[in-house]
């Protein structure tokens, strides 16, 4: 407000209080200029009645020679005009000249005062020293002062003052100065305190009057101006406001009484009809024109009103608060606007808006006027309401100038230019479209609508067509339009697309139609060619009216071609991808988009919880379980950036091009739903991608289609298969295979039969009646059997359809030893082998079994595949007593079937008349349980030396155990056993020391081992064990182990050794040597063990080929290492006395010594398993215990 | 009395809004959407100062020249709005302050409903009586 203080304030009253001044004129004017320039420059306090603050006051005053008009006249209430104080001024020193003049002009001046009963005067005398000194008769004594105060001042002294030589410019005469000034001061104010005073108990007084009949708001309004009018002129803008706004208060409850019915006369000159409407005028201070309305009760309500705001804009001003002025006009026009509607004034039409618009402006301006730009710009919200309240007056004015045949005046013409500007619908259409942005964010559909019923103007004005289409079909299906409305806007689509010639336009669908729903027939949404899949679409019309679409297409988009070219494995095989739809039936509910318009925050999407379980990888333990929310993203999105999603964008919908269509054509849409139906025809994988609605030149799309949507129209190629009606297939019983014809495309025709190849492993066994079941009805099936085929005749079936029936198969164990065949292809061969591999699937064997089949769609043969499995398990083991030998068979059921078993028998394959096999079994019929074995055993008894080798045939029957027939199936099983003879017997003894009974721990014993060849060596034996001719006799050299592997004893000395036998039979060899026992008790001997040693010059013995259940463990000398330890656990002195055979020096390559160990059998231990008691030694005091 | 009663979400959608029928509802519509904009002024020159002790009532938001505009935030930024005539100078300041007391209790009881979502529509009876009886009652 600087700027504006700098400025000459011209709104300023120049009234200053009125002081006269009587007397001496020229001494007066000599000091006038000091007095005027000194009385405002120091404050002083006013104290005020009625509980007023107190306020620190900078006087002025306006002197003025005293004349008796200046009095006030009784009943006179003008406060400018009245005169303050009352001076008189006098410089006389003399006595004399006192007395005759001065005196008598003193009473004259008082009696007139006394006259108006004005109390507030005051004499000056002034001193000086240059008159006293012209003066020589002074009286010193009684003072020219002193004698006017005795003459007028009884009891005041105070009203006169001495001021002592006002033009000298001495510290006295400052002093003087000083006090006088104070004097005038609290003088004046005092004054003002009981002439305010006075004047405001009139003024009450007056005011108190208003309820009798003569009473005038107008000279009231006189009054209390005049009270504003001396505040303004003491600078108390603030106290001069108060009295306009309480005139303000007044006439407003005035106005208000006579609504309520509460009418004053006075008002009647308010409610004359209006003649002016010429608004406010802010410039001047002060209106004098409309205050003499006032003044004469002339002023119409608007004069009044406006009168008072011009006064109160200037004081506010003053203030500087024109923010206020702002607040308080918007206030002022719309009380105006409500007062004259209230006391019902006759406005003439637009006069009002008139004066609105004009006063918006004065206001406008005259702010703009004390106010610089940027506060300008700050406070614009204070103005907006102006501005605003200016538009839409001038806006009414416009309309108003547009009924009119001419442009009256200069104002409507610019008013007319100004909405040609303002009608702009470029401008317009995009200013609207920010406003519908904006109301449907919030969600208010109510100006969402309007607007968009002002932009469709906008766009049709500016032939934005496809636009304007658009908005006419939002609008069209608004429910918030009347109906009329919405047929005009479905019309002008219609039209548009009924044109003759015009061009294509592609609008959003989601004003004009909702998809609400689709559903298959049949649900799944997959079918095979040629079934019919219907579609059927739940359409709901947003139009008012019923609408005639040439077309309806669903944009479909090929995804897979999986169903045309393969096989399909079954129905359940390709299941089809579609999500959302959850419910039965096959109905996709599409979520009910929101019609433009509405709320579109009111419904949040709601949690999507799971639950979710973390198991570890390894055991499928439960780790940890909760609960996750899947649309997190959703529900977490910032709303702001959600908005700008929620728009419909208009502009960016595309059809796609070159897609597949399903269509249907001249549909009647009604308002509301409709349901379409649909057919697809082609194979493939679709997905459902756009709706498109044709009418004549416009077409309806909607984009996209969500949820995916997907169906499947699947081509199918015949196809066989055939598999085990039980989990495992068991060969040598009757077992049901089950064949299954899926027959896709193919229509099985009369005479269409399976051609099956016969194989002699495993027949296809006759069944009594066979039946074929084709989904759900049965037909007995011929099957003929040839040679080298089995032909089964297939039902009629037609395509798509299942074919099952039920073969029984046998399939033959094996005679010999299962061993793998060479692996033969067999495609295109018309019969095959049964190509048998040997498989162990959970210890069975398995024979994998192929059958050919020709099917009737096909020219190629059909190979099928079927393992069965062999449930027993055969293991045999050569068992030796001395001399004699047993063969025992273990027969083991692998399977989960209980078998009878009958006719076990042990055959040799090779005649021998000197060897005999008798049986030791029991019963000929013996029944063995799943996963249970089952011994048979036979001694061999021979008279000469046998062969070193037999080969043996174990055969068995079974049949299942719960069989009723016994119909039983050979087993047979295959061995061969070698060294069958016994060539040494090994004993050993254990006696006590010498002189003991018994052996005792702690002391040696003597071992004594007799080695003893039981017969001959045939000269395949010889050679094989290594005979050395030394000397004419034949030996060969055998090596003895004594080890002891349960620490009961400690041999002492050697406890290996090597010997050499004589070939001759019944040569016997003996090795002693000293053992300890370490422990008490029975003691089992230590056990000895005896090899072949080869020496290095001998030929490496050819490794015989051994059967499966015969470990050939070649121990050679590389090995003796480790054999060696093993024997020294039990040795504690044996420890380096193993005969070294010159390992170090051993090279790769160089022949060398070599152990061998015996067959089974070979070496018979007699004995095996005998025990030698020792007793603890006298001295043990510790007493063992071993509990086992 | 009242013409419009509105209850506008903290998003600023409309919950519920209320009009005389005689008037066009259009209107009030824009009224209120208007006076939002000085409900968000005032709110916020609040706020930043006292935001504990704030005065849910606002006052005088809007007068226009027929209708005269009062607002009212709830602690949860939900907004009152009632449109009152501007001729209608019966009604005091206590006499709005006492209808948006009114209106605020019967909306918080609408809150307690377990079956109301917060921001959905007001579709309550008892509060659209509460309302029927603040508004101008058509002839």
């Amino acid at each position: 407000m600087e700027s504006h203080e700098e400025k000459p304030i011209i709104y300023t009253m120049e009234n200053k209080p009125i002081v006269t001044c009587a007397g001496d004129q020229a001494l007066f004017m000599s000091l006038y200029n000091s007095l005027t320039q000194q009385l405002p420059r120091e404050p002083m306090e006013w104290r005020r009645s009625y509980g007023r603050a107190p306020k620190m006051i900078h006087l002025e005053a306006n002197f003025v020679q005293f004349k008796e008009e200046l009095l006030p006249k009784e009943g006179n209430k003008a406060l400018l005009t009245f005169p303050f104080l009352h001076i008189y001024w006098t410089d006389c020193c003399d006595t004399e000249a006192y007395k005759a003049s001065v005196k008598e002009d003193i009473v004259r001046w008082q009696s007139l005062l006394r006259l108006h009963s004005t109390l507030d005067w005051l004499i000056v005398v002034v001193e000086s020293d240059a008159k006293k000194k012209n003066k020589t008769n002074i009286l010193p004594r009684t003072s020219i002062v002193d004698k006017i105060r005795n003459d007028f001042c009884n009891k005041q002294s105070d009203r006169c003052v001495v001021l002592s030589d006002p033009l000298k410019d001495s510290s006295r005469s400052q002093e003087s100065w000083s006090s006088f000034l104070t004097k005038l001061r609290t003088l004046l104010l005092l004054s003002f305190t009981r002439n305010l005073g006075r004047f405001e108990d009139d003024m009450r007084t007056l005011r108190e009057k208003r309820t009798e009949p003569g009473w005038s708001f107008c000279d009231y309004f006189m009054v209390q101006e005049e009270l504003a009018f001396v505040f303004e002129m003491l600078q108390q803008f603030e106290d001069a406001l108060v009295q306009y706004d309480e005139l303000d208060a007044l006439f407003t409850q005035y106005v208000l009484n006579f609504g309520a019915g509460d009418g004053a006369n006075w008002l009647g000159s308010f409610c004359q009809p209006l003649r002016s409407w010429n608004g406010l005028l802010l410039r001047r201070p002060i209106d004098m024109e409309k205050r003499e309305q006032i003044q004469h009760s002339q002023a119409s309500l608007l004069d009044l009103r406006s009168y008072l705001f011009s006064r109160q804009c200037t004081l506010l001003v003053f203030l500087l608060r024109p923010w206020e002025v702002t607040r308080r006009a918007l206030e002022l026009l719309h009380t105006c606007v409500q007062e004259l509607r209230l006391l019902e004034v006759s406005v003439p039409q637009g006069a009002l808006d008139c004066w609105v618009f004009l006063s918006c402006l004065e206001v406008l301006q005259r702010i703009e006027g004390c106010c610089d730009r940027a506060q300008l710009e700050a406070n614009s919200s204070h103005t907006v309401g102006l501005w605003t309240y200016a538009t839409e007056k001038m806006l009414s004015l416009g309309l108003l100038s547009e009924m009119l045949p001419h442009p009256v005046s200069k104002i409507s013409r610019w008013l007319a230019l100004l909405l040609r500007r303002k009608g702009d619908p470029k401008r317009a259409e995009s200013f609207l479209q920010d406003s519908v942005k904006s109301y449907l964010s919030e969600g208010w559909a109510l100006p969402v609508a309007h607007t968009r019923k002002q932009m469709a103007e906008c766009q049709k004005l500016l032939g934005q067509t496809e636009d304007y289409l658009q908005t006419s079909a939002l609008l069209a299906s608004d429910t918030h339009l009347s109906d009329s409305e919405r047929k005009h806007f479905c019309q002008e689509i219609l039209s548009f697309a009924g044109q003759s010639a015009g061009h294509k336009v592609i609008l959003n669908m989601s004003s004009f139609a909702q998809l609400r729903q689709l559903q298959f027939r049949p649900a799944a949404a997959v079918v095979h060619v040629g079934a019919s899949l219907q579609l059927e679409l739940r359409l709901r019309s947003l139009m008012p009216v019923p609408v005639q679409l040439e077309q309806l297409a669903i944009t479909v988009h090929f995804s897979l071609e999986k169903g045309g070219t393969w096989g399909r494995a079954g129905p359940g095989g390709g299941a089809p991808r579609r999500t959302g739809q959850g419910s039965p039936g096959g109905a996709v509910q599409f979520p009910g988009e929101s019609p433009p318009g509405s709320h579109p925050r009111t419904t949040p999407p709601t949690l999507e919880l799971y639950e979710m379980q973390d198991r570890s990888p390894s055991d499928g333990a439960l780790n940890s379980t909760g609960v996750i929310c899947k649309n997190v993203h959703l529900l977490l999105r910032r709303q702001d950036s959600a908005v700008s999603l929620d728009t419909p964008s208009v502009n960016t919908i595309s059809m796609e091009d070159g897609a597949q269509l399903l269509k249907t054509h001249d549909v009647s849409l009604l308002p509301g739903n409709n349901d379409i139906l649909f057919t697809a025809p082609e194979p493939g994988t679709y997905t459902l991608r756009q709706l498109c609605a044709t009418v004549g030149w416009v077409q309806f799309v909607l984009p996209h289609i969500y949820p995916i949507v997907q169906y499947e129209v699947y081509s199918q190629e015949p196809q066989l298969t055939v598999e085990p009606l039980a989990d495992n297939l068991v060969a040598g019983l009757p077992q049901t295979v089950k064949f299954t014809v899926v027959t896709g495309h193919y229509s099985i025709k009369r005479g269409d039969a399976l051609q099956l190849s016969n194989s002699d492993s495993m027949p296809i066994l006759p069944a009594p009646r066979c039946t074929a079941r084709v989904l759900s009805s049965a037909t007995v099936l011929s099957i003929q059997s040839s040679e080298k085929v089995t032909s089964i005749s297939l039902p009629l079936t037609p395509p798509y359809h299942t074919v099952e029936f039920q073969l029984v198969v046998l399939c033959h164990v094996p005679a010999g030893p299962v061993r793998p065949d060479p692996e033969r292809l067999t495609n295109g061969e018309p019969w095959h082998r049964p190509r048998s591999r040997l498989r162990t699937h959970s210890g069975m064997i398995a024979l994998d079994q192929k059958i050919s089949i020709d099917c009737p769609w096909s020219i190629y043969s059909t190979l099928v595949a079927l393992t069965f499995y062999i449930p027993f398990k055969a293991k045999h083991s050569l068992l030796s007593a001395g001399k004699r030998k047993y063969v025992q068979v273990c027969l083991q059921n692998v399977s989960d079937m209980n078998f009878q078993l009958a006719e076990q028998n042990l055959m040799l394959q090779q005649e021998l008349p000197m060897l005999r096999l008798r049986s030791l079994n029991g019963q000929t019929k013996q029944r063995v349980y799943s996963r249970q074995s089952v011994f048979y055993l036979w001694e061999m008894m021979w008279n000469t030396e046998p062969l070193p080798s037999l080969q043996c045939l174990f055969s068995i029957s079974f049949c299942p155990a719960d069989a009723q027939s016994l119909h039983f199936t050979p087993y047979h099983y295959e061995f061969q056993l070698d060294s069958l003879s016994t060539l040494y017997s090994v004993s050993a003894d254990i006696q006590p020391a010498s002189g003991e009974s018994h052996c005792k721990t702690g002391s040696l014993c003597g071992l004594e081992v007799s080695i003893t060849r039981l017969s001959e060596l045939s000269e395949a034996e010889k050679q094989d064990e290594g005979s050395v001719e030394s000397g004419g006799l034949s030996t060969t050299k055998l090596m003895y182990e004594v080890v002891d592997n349960s620490s009961n004893w400690a041999v002492c000395g050697k406890s290996s050794g090597i010997v050499s036998m004589p070939i001759a039979a019944r040569a016997t060899h003996k090795v002693r040597m000293e053992v300890m026992p370490l422990f008490a008790g029975n003691l089992p001997f230590p056990s000895i063990k005896v090899s072949k040693y080869l020496p290095h010059n001998a030929l490496p013995a050819i490794q015989p080929d051994t059967d499966g259940c015969l470990e050939n463990d070649n121990i050679s000398l590389l090995d003796k290492g480790l054999t060696d330890d093993q024997a020294d656990t039990s040795s504690i002195r044996s420890r380096g006395s193993v005969v070294s055979l010159g390992s170090g020096e051993q090279q790769r390559g160089l022949p060398m010594p070599r152990l061998e160990p015996f067959g089974p059998g070979q070496v018979f231990n007699c004995s095996q398993g005998c025990q030698v008691l020792v007793l603890p030694s006298k001295d043990d005091h510790v007493l063992e215990v071993n509990v086992t | 009395m009242a013409v419009c009663i509105a209850v506008v979400a903290k998003e600023n959608y409309p919950l519920y809004i209320r009009s005389v029928p005689s008037e066009n509802e259009l209107k009030f519509h824009y009224t209120v959407h208007t006076s939002l904009d000085v409900v968000e002024e005032k709110v916020s020159a609040v706020g930043k100062v006292l935001v504990d002790q704030r005065e849910l009532y606002l006052g005088l938001l809007y007068p226009t020249e027929d209708y005269k505009v009062y607002g009212y935030v709830t602690n949860s930024k939900v907004k009152f709005v009632i449109v009152v005539e501007s001729s209608n100078t019966s009604l005091r300041d206590n006499e709005i302050r006492s209808m948006f007391r009114k209106l605020h209790n019967s909306f918080t009881d609408v809150m307690c409903n377990p079956f109301y979502n917060p921001g959905d529509l007001i579709q309550s009876k008892a509060f659209d009586s509460v309302v029927s009886s603040m508004m101008v009652q058509a002839c």
